[in-house]
């Protein structure tokens, strides 16, 4: 931007006079225009930009605030400890199997409720409502009546319906599955898809409603069967929404915190990088270590960025050719 | 297509051009869809009751008592009472929510109102009036939210214990504005771009400031995104953890942070831990569905309309 503007008043300098005064304006109308972006754009620079320079920097070095006098500088001693040490190693596996699962089985679920919801039937308003519900509560909330009242083993809804249906059938012997401690990660997934889907099906409808009737009607008309139709109309032209919705899916499930945390508080095997770095800041105080592990996550979610922007890109230049 | 002609009963002519023909609309025609739907609609009823059973069952719980709460197999008709809304505000504990509630509402108010302060101009910037390489902007604005909290939370905890900032809502407040900012931008391009180009310039043409410009031709159009964008960051703020965990205590927790402490106690607590989660989700939930006409753009950043 900066430079930009260099250019202009160096070529306004080198012409004529009335032109220079033409040159000034115009450059004063450049910043009228981006006036109302800068304060936004400062303020964003300060929070966000500056603070992650700063972890760059303790990332390369030895700080444990328990243990100041040892302060100093560690090269890439704590990149080396992070792609080693198995606890961050299995902080990395967690992260990508939460990641990947959550998005694609509440965006396969989500597809199947928005194919449901497109069609009309009676009460559609409502059912839409309480499929967005699990959306709408707080993720702290409903990770603790995931933990508590659904999944507990001595009486959480799971085991409690599989007592009395296994009652129905006159066995005292139900199974009582510990998914708390059997599958812990399993149980974090699937409260996150549980809250996910709604999301996915918002968008998907959203999708689906934007599909042109006429060509499905037409294909209709030739005697395309419903799997047909769906498959060479309908999921071509989904395919942007099931992008969007992934891609938007993954950023905010990437820095899953608030699940794990309630959920197991990290234990076995469940803690994903951001619990990781959390605990060896917070608890461990090791700050040039937790530093490291935050780059190394940024530097993940670049690579998988830069693939990811460039399908986002696509989508809204249809939309910026206003 | 206008005359709808027995031979061919089996198309599925949509109703505007069967209704050319009085006599047939109700016949074969809209007949096979109409099965279809009533299968869809049982499906869709029953994964939305299934997708609704833990809201169902933190709600009904919420209003049992302790001992019906924790039984095997559910005590589904147990007596309804308050006890557990009691409970959490306090009754026999002593300890009172409302702190922890009111800095969440101050924390997610303070930080909705800043960031529609800044970025209905930058929208405006990115959209009515647009900078040079306004979509590099727009992205730079999106990437900063690709990047984790969690990478940044370190700094900004050991600049607010040196600044004296821990423990302090408007500080909270700040880095909400922060988390908020792209997203809400986003938003509100989205929404300013649907003010027509063309009552823009005639507005221009007319003569009329800027201000009466973005009152009278900006606003009617733009002001139902405004409020789902506010409502949506406010969503995001009220639900927040991590940071608050990390920047608040003992005075600035927030209702999240209250929340997480509520299990540590002995004894029997499911019917106060539902109790808690349907008052800690009262506000997303209204605010949710306030929004919901809009929520899909909102969410979506506006590339879904």
């Amino acid at each position: 931007m900066t430079t930009a503007t260099a250019r202009v008043s160096r070529h306004g300098s080198s012409t004529a006079k009335p032109s220079k005064n033409a040159r000034a304006r115009e450059r004063a109308v450049a910043w009228a225009r981006r006036a109302p972006l800068l304060p936004a754009l400062i303020f964003l620079i300060i929070v966000t930009q500056l603070p992650f320079v700063v972890t760059l920097i303790i990332s390369f070095m030895n700080w444990n605030s328990l243990s100041p006098d040892k302060t100093g500088f560690a090269g890439f001693d704590n990149y080396v400890q992070i792609l080693t040490d198995p606890y961050f190693l299995q902080a990395i596996v967690t992260t990508i199997v939460e990641t990947v699962s959550v998005v694609l089985v509440s965006l396969v679920l989500g597809l199947g409720l928005a194919l449901l919801l497109d069609k009309k039937f009676i009460g559609r308003g409502l059912a839409r409502t309480m499929l967005i519900a699990p959306f709408l509560i707080v993720p702290v909330a409903a990770a603790l009546i995931w933990k508590h009242a659904i999944l507990n083993p001595v009486y959480g809804l799971i085991n409690g319906t599989l007592t009395w249906v296994w009652a129905l059938f006159g066995s005292d012997t139900p199974p009582q599955p510990d998914l708390l401690s059997s599958a812990p990660l399993m149980a974090i997934i699937v409260s996150l898809i549980w809250q996910w889907t709604p999301f996915m099906m918002l968008i998907l409808l959203a999708g689906l409603q934007s599909r042109p009737m006429d060509t499905v009607e037409a294909a209709q008309m030739d005697g395309a069967t419903p799997w047909a139709i769906f498959r060479h109309l309908t999921l071509p032209h989904l395919r942007q929404y099931l992008e969007l919705g992934g891609l938007l899916g993954a950023i905010y499930i990437v820095q899953n915190f608030d699940a794990t945390f309630v959920i197991t508080s990290g234990g076995l095997g469940t803690a994903n990088l951001p619990y990781a770095i959390y605990e060896t800041f917070y608890y461990a105080n090791e700050y040039g270590l937790a530093s490291a592990a935050g780059v190394v996550v940024v530097i993940g979610t670049i690579i998988v960025a830069t693939f990811a922007l460039r399908t986002v890109f696509s989508l809204f230049k249809k939309e910026a050719a206003r | 297509m206008s005359t709808l002609t027995p031979a061919e009963p089996r198309s599925s002519v949509p109703a505007p051009h069967a209704r050319t023909n009085g006599s047939r609309r109700r016949g074969k025609s809209r007949m096979d869809p109409t099965r279809n739907n009533t299968a869809a609609g049982i499906a869709a009823w029953l994964l939305a009751l299934l997708f609704a059973v833990p809201v169902l069952w933190m709600i009904l719980t919420s209003f049992h008592s302790e001992v019906d709460a924790a039984t095997n197999p559910p005590s589904i008709a147990a007596d309804l009472n308050l006890d557990a809304y009691k409970e959490f505000f306090g009754a026999t504990s002593g300890v009172s929510p409302w702190p922890s509630l009111i800095n969440s509402a101050t924390a997610s108010i303070f930080s909705t109102v800043l960031v529609l302060l800044l970025a209905i101009p930058a929208a405006y910037a990115l959209s009515i009036r647009p900078v040079k390489k306004w979509t590099d902007v727009l992205f730079f604005f999106l990437s900063t939210k690709m990047m984790p909290v969690v990478a940044a939370v370190l700094p900004l905890y050991l600049f607010a214990k040196t600044a004296g900032a821990l423990d302090n809502i408007w500080f909270l407040g700040l880095m909400y504005t922060s988390m908020n900012l792209p997203i809400a931008v986003w938003m509100m391009r989205s929404f300013l771009d649907e003010v027509p180009v063309e009552m823009l310039e005639a507005s221009q043409i007319d003569g009329a400031g800027l201000l009466l410009t973005l009152r009278k031709v900006v606003a009617p159009v733009a002001m139902p995104g405004i409020a789902a964008t506010a409502l949506i960051c406010f969503i995001f703020s009220w639900n927040e953890l991590l940071l608050a965990r990390v920047l608040t205590g003992v005075v600035a927790g927030t209702a999240p942070v209250f929340l997480t402490g509520l299990v540590s106690s002995q004894g029997l607590f499911i019917a106060k831990v539902c109790a808690a989660a349907v008052v800690v989700s009262l506000p997303v939930l209204f605010a949710g569905f306030a929004a919901q006409d809009k929520l899909v753009q909102g969410l979506s950043l506006g590339a879904v309309k």
